[in-house]
Formats: C-alpha cells, structure tokens, sequence
C-alpha cells in the first residue's frame, strides 16, 4: 500500500503538491546540525560582502587607519567617481551587448533543436542529441586555442562578435539537455490531438511547446546568462583593445592598476555586481527556483 | 471519430505518425539545423582542431607548420605536466570533499518551509551572482598580509601571506571555489529534498525512526541522482576553474596551483606556444571525457532516470 502511494505520488505529484505538503520536517526535533551550519555558512558568506560595501565607501588613508570591520564615520564616493571615470559605463555597455547577443539566439536556436529531438524520428536527429550530449562532458575551455584561430580567420578578433558566437555555441549543449526534458514531459495526446486538428510543428512548437516550456527556458536563459556575463576566458583571449572589455576583464585590469587604493578596487567589484544584484531583488522567487529547475529533476 | 475523441483517449498515437513521416522529419531536422551548424563551428572543429594543431608548430601570430610529435615530446618529459594533473586532481578532490556534505546539510535544512529560511537564503545566494574574476579580487584584497583584514585588525592568525605560501594558497583556493559554488549546490540540493515524497517520513515517523536515522535511511538515498548530477557539475566544473586561478594566484607561488588550464594557457599565450598548449589540451579533453564515463558507469544510467522525471 505504502509502496503504492509512493510510486503515484512521484510519478503525477506535481512540484505544487510536494511543496504544500505539511511542515513535517519543522514541527517535528529542529534540525540542529543543518541549522548550525547554514547560519554558520551564511556569516562566512556574508562576512566579505558586507566588508566589500563598507570598505568602498572609505577613503585611502582612513582604510589604513581604522578598524576594517567598522563603516567609516565620513563615507565618501570618491572611488565609485574614479570607477566611473575609468569608462566602466562603456564596459557595461559592452556586457550587455555581449550577454543579449549571446543569449536571445542561443536559446531559440536550442529551443528549436531540442523541439526536434524530441518530436521527430530518423538517425539525424538522434546523432545531433547525442553530439550535444557528448558536448556536456567535455571542458570547452580546452577548445579555446582554435577558437582563437578561428576568429582571427573570420576577421572578428577584437571585436564584441569575437565573444557572441563562441558564446552561443557553448550555451547549446546544457540549453537542448534541459529544455529537451521539459518538452518530453509534455504530454504526448497534447502534441497529436493538435496535429489532428490540423496544425503544422511550426504552430504545435509556438503554441503548445514554447508556453508550456516557460520555466526551462528561464532555467536556461539564467544560468548561460549568468555565465556569460562573468565570462572572463573569452574576452582575455579574443579581445585587446581597451574599449572591447567586458566587466568581468575590466575589473581585472582596473585591480591591476590600482592594486594598493584596495576601496577603490572594491567599490569596482560592488559596481559591477550592482546591476545583476537589481535583478535579483527584483526577480529573486523566479531567479532562485528557475537556476535549478532543470538540475533537481 | 478521431478528431471528436477527447485527449488522451485516442487510440493509435503509432498510426498518426506514420502519416506523412518523411516531410514532417525533414522540416523538424531543419529546426535543429542552426543549433547544429553553430556548434560544429566552434564545438566540434575546434574539439578536432586542437588535436591537429598539437602536431604542428605555431606562435599565434605566424604561420602554423607541422611539427610531428615535437610537441608531444616536449610536454610528456616535462615534468610540468605531471604537477599539473596532480594539482588539478587535489583540486578537483578537495572541493568535492568539502563542498558536498556541507551542501547536502545546507540543501536539507533549507528545504523546510519557516519564514527565516527564505530570508536566509537572500543572502546565502549572493555568491552565485557574483564573477569569478570579482570573487577572486575581493579575496586577494581581503587575505593581502599589509592591506587585508588581518593587518587592519592586527590578528596575526590572518595576517599570514596567504597566497604566498603553496599549502595556504592551495587552501584558499579550495576555500574560495567552496564559497563561491556551495549555496549553488545547496540549491540544487534543496530542489532534491523537496521532491522527496513526504508518505515516506511519515511511514518513517511511525515506525519510530529519528531524524538521524531518517537522513540516512530516507534522505540520502533518495538523494541519489542529485548527488550524481551535483557531483557530476562540480568534477567535471572544477576542470575549468580558469578564471578564479588566473585572477587569485595566477598558478602561485611557483607552480603551487597551477592547473591544466592555467598551464594550456600560459604555454599558449603567454609563451606563445601553441603546439605544446594544444596537446596540453587534448590531455585536458581526455580527463574531462574519461571523468564523465566514470560518474555515468557509477551511478547507473542518469539520463533515463532524467527521461523518468524522478
């Protein structure tokens, strides 16, 4: 009886019913160790965050002289005005350029690949699946030396595309594995009642597939989002000039400059994590259940 | 008849894909097809490209030449290699060793529902949003002996070099990948946890057992596959800790954390050497390829079980 509860609840239970079920694990002993060590953890992640905030706001010589614990008495914005006199504005503007070029085309391209795994048939369509699986395993950094050819082939070295197309390719694999899974999950009467009805797959994948897959391609959309954003190889080896930095290589650069004026270099760190910690706040439910709604499956 | 039957009480599903199935497979391998042309172009020939240019002999800038089995030669000898796999492998080690029971611990007690839980997790997950390269500058500052924490609050515990000595600084990175990637892997846990069926703690809480012997008889084995996928991303992840090297110890002090990729790289674009950083490289594809195979023989077959939905 017991066994066959299990099996139907994991089998149709949907997330919504799990997540409502009573709160067993509160009412019952309190989890001493696991609470111990998520309060513990959450000061050794909050320590330096809070210690990066106070700090940009100080002055050179006070940093030296106070207690780096303790905000400053006189907080000053001076380092955030040399940050952004430091064109930290243009590398923004590249970030995003290079993050939305990269994202919008690399998940509708993985959109459209991952519909056709799994609605068609014929041995195409299952080598291109397990190319990108075989994608999956492998560290695409190590590419990174040909990468490199290849662009100054195709005359993008030093340019935002340099960064865009690489960028979209590595995103595909993990975007068709997980948005791949959501589709399948679709109900197969769904896609042939449509088909009956006289729809074509480019009117099942708009209308069926694309609304019912939303939160995989959230999923999707976030993580190789994150990633790109604080992408740091690709703009190393592919770009030079100055005004191509992204932020993640700007900060490098401008840390190696101002090595010693550490709050400056921290209100660089703070300023260039501002605009995603925006998107958090705002997002936060949607960001945090959407990041791993592809891996907890 | 069939066009009236309700969903899901249609009868042959077979025979309504055989009508038409060579037009319908060609147009739906269109759709796959810009996916496809773009990762052949910087996944697959790159992948092939690498091993070609390990036998051949190029600056970067230049002409590229064969060069036989020069470049093999000369990265096999080198005892450089070896001290590299062996500190990508305490790498790749160690932050598995610390990072997984925390995050199962953390995920677990996260999974339940009080309010400061949530408010918790705000903070908890800043980490994820941060770059590497911001992470890796926040600590160099942080640990710097005359400028960091340690000397401003005059601790001498903390104010050791660091990231000047090889044990500390393998420690710190060990530290700082932990801090970076555990509410991550925390998450995913939680996720894990949450789909647990809750009949089985109750029939658990029936038959008597406690909390101890309900995260080792119910949680952990039931966690299986998200300890495969966890550990998958995290072994198959610290391979590429690139960046975070790069900008904390550049490889430092001497060759202390100097992983293959660092080492790929600064063959390659440092010392201009391609052909040696390609087979490099090749070495690293092969770890990558060979640690995949491994987990999935491990844990059974983690895709199906993916197909499933469990």
């Amino acid at each position: 009886m017991a066994t066959l509860t299990t099996t139907t609840a994991s089998r149709t239970g949907s997330n919504k019913v799990r997540d409502r079920r009573p709160g067993l694990r509160g009412t019952s002993r309190p989890n001493w160790l696991g609470g111990l060590l998520g309060w513990m953890w959450l000061a050794i992640v909050a320590v330096p965050i809070y210690w990066i905030v106070i700090t940009s706001f100080k002055t050179q010589s006070l940093y030296f002289a106070t207690n780096p614990l303790l905000p400053s008495s006189a907080p000053t914005m001076d380092n955030y005005l040399l940050v952004i006199q430091s064109d930290f504005p243009r590398y923004f503007l590249n970030s995003v350029i290079v993050t939305l070029g990269a994202i919008v085309p690399s998940v509708l391209i993985s959109f459209l690949a991952s519909f056709a795994i799994v609605r068609g048939t014929g041995w195409a369509l299952k080598g291109i699946n397990s190319l990108f699986l075989m994608g999956l395993a492998i560290p695409l950094q190590a590419t990174i030396i040909p990468v490199y050819l290849i662009i100054i082939k195709l005359g993008l070295y030093d340019s935002l595309g340099a960064i865009i197309l690489p960028s979209i390719a590595f995103a595909i694999p993990l975007s068709v594995l997980v948005l791949s899974n959501f589709i399948r999950d679709v109900p197969k009467e769904l896609f042939e009642s449509m088909r009956t009805d006289g729809a074509n797959d480019w009117q099942t994948l708009w209308h069926l597939a694309f609304p019912l897959t939303r939160p995989a391609l959230v999923t999707v959309t976030i993580y190789n989002g994150l990633g790109i954003w604080n992408g740091f190889l690709l703009p190393l080896i592919l770009t030079q000039s100055p005004d191509k930095r992204t932020l993640p290589l700007a900060l490098w650069s401008f840390q190696g400059q101002y090595s010693v004026n550490v709050p400056a270099v921290l209100a660089s760190v703070v300023l260039t994590t501002l605009p995603i910690l925006i998107l958090y706040v705002i997002g936060r439910r949607q960001l945090l259940s959407g990041l791993t709604a592809g891996f907890s499956k | 008849m069939t066009a009236l039957a309700p969903v899901g009480l249609q009868s042959t599903p077979a025979g309504h894909l055989r009508g038409g199935t060579g037009i319908r497979a060609r147009s739906l391998t269109w759709m796959a097809l810009p996916a496809l042309v773009l990762f052949i172009a910087f996944g697959v020939v790159p992948l092939l490209g690498v091993l070609v240019l390990s036998f051949t002999s190029w600056d970067g800038i230049g002409a590229i030449r064969p060069a036989g089995f020069a470049s093999w030669r000369a990265v096999l000898t080198d005892p450089g290699l070896p001290h590299a796999l062996w500190v990508t492998f305490q790498v790749m080690a160690l932050t598995w060793l610390v990072q997984t029971p925390i995050s199962i611990l953390i995920g677990t007690f996260l999974a339940g529902h009080q309010r400061y839980r949530e408010f918790l997790a705000v903070l908890f997950f800043i980490p994820l949003l941060l770059s590497s390269a911001a992470i890796a500058i926040t600590f160099k500052a942080l640990l710097d002996p005359n400028f960091g924490l340690g000397a401003g609050l005059h601790l001498p515990l903390l104010a050791q070099d660091w990231l000047g000595r090889p044990h500390l600084a393998m420690g710190v990175v060990i530290f700082v990948v932990s801090w970076q990637f555990i509410p991550f892997h925390s998450l995913i846990y939680q996720g894990g946890v949450r789909q647990i069926p809750v009949t089985m703690y109750e029939a658990a809480l029936i038959d008597g057992a406690g909390r101890v012997r309900q995260f080792f008889s119910i949680t952990l084995p039931q966690l299986k596959y998200t300890i495969i996928t966890s550990s998958t991303l995290m072994i198959v992840g610290s391979l590429t800790f690139f960046d975070l090297i790069f900008v904390l110890t550049e490889g430092g002090p001497g060759d202390a954390t100097r992983v293959l990729a660092l080492d790929m790289y600064k063959r390659g674009f440092q010392a201009n050497l391609m052909g040696p950083a390609s087979a490099i490289a090749v070495i690293l594809v092969l770890v990558g390829l060979a640690l995949a195979l491994l987990l999935r023989r491990l844990g059974g077959s983690t895709t199906a079980s993916q197909l499933e939905g469990v």
